[in-house]
């Protein structure tokens, strides 16, 4: 169907999207669970904050965001020059659609790991507390580990976005799989159709993959005598 | 019942507690000495758990001293670990962590709080569930046994701190009435064994034989207290008597 040349193409686009897609999944749950956890402080300045940062990114458009991350926080981004000439700055637009995205999605892995922590009950972290617990470790060992258990569907469901959001960084020229296509279907327009149902097809495996490992992992967290 | 010294380890002194605009604790006092056992009875929402909760710091109170083996609780600068782990306490809803095990559960505080050697930890955790009878349960999640057996894991989580004091609110008034007993044993044991244990409680029959001093609250004060065979037959306040006659 594809000469060498274009295989080339949609195999690294592939590669890049897998690559995007794994970094943002893991960022985007950290920030997730960080936020998650600052939002419990006592401290109202960091909880504004983080009630800030969720407004701000799940109320507008995320490629919009993902233009202004490339566009106006990249400019002042220092550079460097490998050979005293170029220069490169220290993070490409492949790293900005990582950060961009990322928070973007954790912006809502935010609001799902709260929804999961609110379900604890008060009586389980106090009995917590009471054994000499710290707030850190009432967190990580007792809440956490039950919130994420609630958490598990919704963050299925954001992941799975984040995962289809990654196209938009064809807005910067990420060679991600949909900038690829392009670029075939704009030398050979005759390849159009075949070329998007093929992206339809890579996507339709790629979160094939994350939904089975997701639900791989709800399966372990099982506890047997809890909830279902 | 055991020997008793004369060692203060709960001072409580004219504690008062608000909610809000709602007093809950109007001046309660008591003290309890080393290895004694008091009982707390009275109506519900008269105060008992607010005051227990206050022993441990769960609740902080507005006027008033408690002091726990020295360390003063009402201290702003009270370092809450080092009460915690002088006093254990146990819930009418049990509480456990329901994604360990009942061996987990009990080896959890130890090893992250007291930062004990994990394998010192678990020979203890397997000795308290041979002394709350539940030796071949220690792999069970809380969700996999009954109330009963899940309370006296409870009672072995907070024994695994060594603490000094042992609060139990209500511990039994969420269970069957078959397996009331099996717990109350359980701390019948422990009394026995000269621990030191504050009990809030309906179960009459158990404050009688167990305890060395029952306290009677009412609306937020101590009405009338009194070692059980005093207590029991000689009330002398119109609401203890009242009380008294509803539940006996
Ligand atoms: N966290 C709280 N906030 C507001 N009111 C409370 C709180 N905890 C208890 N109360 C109120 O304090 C009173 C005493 O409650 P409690 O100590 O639980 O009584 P008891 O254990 O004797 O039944 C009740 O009126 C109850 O509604
Ligand atoms: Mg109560």
């Amino acid at each position: 169907m594809y000469e060498p040349v274009q295989q080339g193409k949609i195999l690294s686009g592939i590669w890049m999207t897998i690559k995007l897609s794994f970094y943002c999944l893991i960022l985007s749950v950290v920030i997730g669970i960080v936020g998650a956890f600052a939002q419990g402080s006592k401290n109202v300045i960091i909880r504004s904050l983080v009630q800030g940062y969720i407004q701000f990114f799940r109320n507008t458009p995320p490629y919009v965001q993902l233009l202004f991350f490339y566009f106006a926080l990249g400019q002042f981004t220092p550079t460097y020059s490998p050979d005293g000439w170029l220069e490169i700055p220290i993070i490409s637009n492949v790293g900005w659609a990582i950060i961009s995205l990322s928070f973007f999605a954790g912006a809502f892995n935010v609001e799902i790991f709260r929804a999961g922590i609110e379900a604890v009950a008060d009586s389980t972290k106090e009995a917590a507390e009471s054994l000499g617990f710290s707030r850190f470790q009432t967190f990580r060992y007792v809440v956490f580990p039950l919130a994420i258990r609630v958490s598990l569907p919704s963050l299925n469901n954001n992941l799975i976005n984040l995962m289809k959001t990654t196209t938009q960084a064809y807005g910067i020229a990420v060679p991600e799989l949909l900038y690829q296509s392009v670029t075939i279907w704009n030398d050979y327009p005759s390849a159009q159709y075949p070329t998007m149902l093929l992206v339809f097809v890579v996507y339709i495996l790629l979160v094939g993959v994350l939904v089975m490992s997701m639900n791989r992992w709800e399966r372990k967290l099982r506890i047997p005598g809890y909830g279902h | 019942m055991t020997s008793k010294t004369t060692e203060v380890i709960v001072s409580i002194k004219d504690v008062h507690k608000s909610f809000g605009d709602l007093e809950v604790l109007k001046g309660v006092s008591l003290d309890v000495r080393k290895g004694e056992v008091i009982c707390i009875i009275g109506p519900s929402g008269s105060g008992k758990s607010t005051l227990i909760r206050c022993i441990n710091a769960l609740n902080d109170i507005q006027a008033g001293t408690i002091h726990v083996c020295g360390i003063d609780v009402t201290d702003p600068k009270l370092q809450k670990l080092e009460l915690r782990k002088r006093v254990g306490m146990v819930f009418q809803q049990y509480n456990l962590f329901p994604h360990k095990t009942a061996l987990e559960n009990i080896m959890m505080a130890p090893t992250l709080v007291l930062n004990e050697d994990k394998e010192t930890v678990r020979t203890r955790a397997f000795a308290l569930m041979q002394k709350v009878r539940l030796e071949g349960k220690e792999n069970a999640y809380p969700g996999e046994l009954s109330g009963g057996q899940q309370q006296r894991v409870a009672i072995a989580r907070s024994l695994a701190m060594n603490p000094d004091v042992m609060l139990f609110d209500e511990v039994t008034a969420a269970l069957d009435p078959e397996t009331v007993k099996e717990v109350l044993v359980t701390i019948k044991d422990l009394a026995q064994e000269g621990m030191t244990c504050i009990l809030v409680t309906h179960e009459m029959g158990f404050a009688r034989e167990v305890a060395d001093h029952i306290y009677f609250t009412d609306n937020g004060v101590i009405v009338e207290h009194g070692p059980p065979k005093t207590f029991f037959t000689k009330a002398k306040d119109p609401r203890t008597k009242e009380f008294l006659s509803q539940i006996l």
